[in-house]
């Protein structure tokens, strides 16, 4: 292998396959490369087998069949230890009985080094989380935000090459969340190391990532950027799970390579982008994101028009959620911004919505589900 | 007898007062022989009761005699240092097997874990005197019986399930992430035991090895079985004493285990607060 061969696949997933009880799959074949100094993020609802791919290379968890590899080699047969991987907790698994310079100090004196170098680096990466007065304080001391920041330099102070996340910022509020996505894609950038996050927020997922992969039950969905994701999803479990979408139900009525074209149930014919879309007369699902879907008015219509009955609208603040029943009680939303073109509409009376074809998705239509609503 | 809510009926008052003063008699039952025998081991006479002088706090009538006799009487020396050695032994080894048997069973891998701990704390329940005729019978065909070595593995055993139940207790809040933490930072399982899962449980660890000693420092019937003349420890001591050498002699020994006790009782209390302290997170 090149050495661009290698930092193209520095971490690799190859066939990987997990069952813990020898009868289910929690991972069925995982597939994927991750590229040196690359912000990967694994996403997917609880139980879809993300924490367990992470586990397998931290070297928790072993591998049923398949293979891992780091830079080239294969590291089933090496102990956690000796993987040099640092790893943050959803929470924090910091030692209470170690001051935050002790945490800090620890991977540092595991590796014997000398008492001078250990108290610079620890001063060092104090000063990275901005954290500096608060060496001598025990965890228990520190508000859940400033015990994640210790928890993140921990993982980084000796240098691993790939560091792990698992669901970080799980335990914080809103408000600390955002503020720590910042300051995690900050340390990123300025220390270049390659990241595996975990989390089953979607919005966490996407303002992070170079790149995204989706689970939903033990099997990569889709692995894209984030816009590819959010604007081209592979599946309709991807078009649900990323963002918000509108279900119309229909039939194919015909579809080729770029588009298709499908029935609705009151027999409108509208065009969508051909994702997945299954063969000609079968059931379908077509996704419109609710940013995408437009009240028709005057200078405001596109390639695809049908009625619905409007039924009320929610005030959000910076914009204004609109919601309709079609004929066949599916809802739908129209996501507006509240400006002063934000129409005021009598409930009951009809309305009739557009989108451009670009912006539908035929998809499959998932097997288990009616879901009719946005997610 | 404090305050009563107002709404309370002369019935209720009485009901309430009936049940702290009965309250107040079951501690007097429970503390008085273990009370009433400090001031009779300072007994110039060699009685058990109280002499008129002692009633009159008559200082004559008090002495030290029993103690010094105690220090004069090579039997009672050996005694006192046979039951340190033994108790500090067995409780050396019931700490071991204890915590690594607590630590195993919680580590959930282990198959049968149930059934193992049951096994591990019978010693608690089963009669003393079976346990004690079972390991009789056994040490001898291993020639061990009459033996340091049998009375000490004989306690061991005796102590180990109070420390797998302490220690069991400490690790029931622990977070096994921190072992993931440690091991992904780089240290090695043993390094991760000593520096991180030790320090966590350390006051169950403790508050179970000193029930471990008390129990050994308390128990006669195993050593009425296993021990040999040369083993003989003080309850033992006591134990033959009552029978043949009737003298307050016996009570300045055992108003000496009842401080004793208490010492380790007090000790135990500490480390548990400590315990507490710590794992709400502002230990100093």
């Amino acid at each position: 292998m090149s050495g661009s061969d290698v930092n193209d696949k520095y971490v690799r997933f190859i066939n990987v396959k997990k069952s813990y009880d020898q009868k289910n799959l929690v991972v069925k074949n995982f597939n994927l490369d991750i590229r040196k100094g690359e912000f990967v993020t694994l996403l997917g609802p609880s139980g879809s087998g993300k924490t367990t791919c992470l586990m397998m290379l931290a070297g928790f968890e072993d591998v049923t069949s398949g293979a891992i590899e780091i830079n080239g080699k294969s590291v089933q047969d090496v102990a956690p230890y000796h993987r040099n991987i640092g790893m943050v907790f959803q929470h924090y698994a910091l030692f209470p009985h170690m001051t935050i310079a002790e945490n800090l100090a620890y991977p540092l004196k595991v590796r014997k080094l000398p008492t001078s170098e250990v108290n610079q680096k620890v001063k060092d990466a104090l000063a990275l989380v901005e954290l500096d007065a608060f060496g001598k304080r025990y965890p228990g001391q520190l508000s859940g935000g400033q015990k994640q920041r210790v928890a993140l330099a921990r993982s980084l102070i000796f240098e691993p090459s790939i560091v792990l996340m698992d669901e970080p910022l799980g335990a914080l509020d809103k408000n600390l969340r955002e503020h720590m996505q910042y300051e995690i894609k900050r340390l990123h950038e300025q220390l270049g190391f390659t990241a595996i996050y975990v989390t089953h927020d979607q919005t966490e997922a996407l303002t992070m990532s170079d790149r995204i992969a989706v689970f939903n039950d033990g099997v990569v969905q889709q692995c894209s950027h984030p816009s590819a994701l959010y604007e081209t999803p592979a599946n309709s479990f991807v078009a649900d799970f990323i963002g918000e979408n509108n279900h119309i139900h229909g039939t194919v009525e015909d579809c080729n390579e770029q588009t298709a074209t499908i029935s609705l149930s009151r027999g409108d014919k509208v065009s969508a982008l051909n994702i997945n879309c299954p063969p000609k007369g079968e059931p379908c699902i077509l996704a419109v994101r609710p940013e995408n879907l437009f009240i028709a008015g005057p200078g405001r219509e596109f390639d695809n028009v049908i009625s619905a009955e409007f039924i009320t609208r929610l005030y959000v603040g910076d914009s204004i959620r609109y919601f309709f029943k079609m004929s066949d009680g599916a809802q739908l939303m129209v996501k507006m911004l509240n400006d002063q073109d934000a129409p005021v509409i009598d409930p009951g009376s009809q309305a009739r919505l557009t989108w451009a074809t670009d912006r539908g998705l035929a998809l499959d239509k998932p097997a288990d589900k009616d879901s009719v609503a946005a997610a | 007898m404090g305050k009563f809510p107002r709404y309370f009926t002369i019935w209720q008052k009485l009901g309430l007062s009936g049940v702290k003063l009965t309250a107040y008699l079951v501690l007097l039952f429970l503390m008085a022989p273990i009370l009433v025998i400090i001031p009779l081991s300072f007994n110039a006479e060699p009685y058990f009761t109280f002499t008129e002088g002692m009633l009159a706090l008559d200082p004559s009538a008090y002495s030290m005699k029993w103690y010094e006799e105690i220090l004069a009487d090579q039997k009672w020396i050996l005694a006192i240092k046979n039951s340190f050695y033994i108790g500090l032994m067995a409780t050396l080894i019931a700490t071991v097997l204890g915590t690594t048997a607590a630590i195993g069973l919680t580590s959930g891998q282990m198959p049968f874990q149930r059934m193992i701990m049951a096994l591990l704390l019978s010693p608690m329940i089963v009669p003393l005197i079976i346990t004690a005729a079972g390991m009789f019978f056994f040490y001898t065909q291993l020639d061990i019986a009459g033996s340091y070595m049998g009375v000490i593995l004989a306690h061991a055993a005796l102590g180990t399930p109070f420390v797998v139940i302490t220690v069991n207790a400490a690790l029931a809040g622990f977070d096994y992430s921190l072992v993931r933490a440690s091991l992904g930072m780089g240290a090695k399982p043993v390094y991760t035991f000593f520096k991180v899962i030790m320090p966590l449980i350390r006051p169950g660890v403790i508050s179970g090895a000193l029930f471990a000693f008390v129990t050994s420092f308390d128990e006669v019937i195993v050593v009425l079985f296993l021990a040999g003349p040369e083993q003989r420890t003080i309850p033992r001591q006591m134990f033959s004493g009552l029978r043949e050498e009737i003298n307050p002699t016996i009570l300045a020994v055992a108003t000496l285990l009842v401080i004793i006790s208490g010492l380790l009782l007090l000790t135990m209390e500490y480390l548990r607060a400590r315990g507490e302290k710590m794992r709400a997170g502002d230990v100093d």
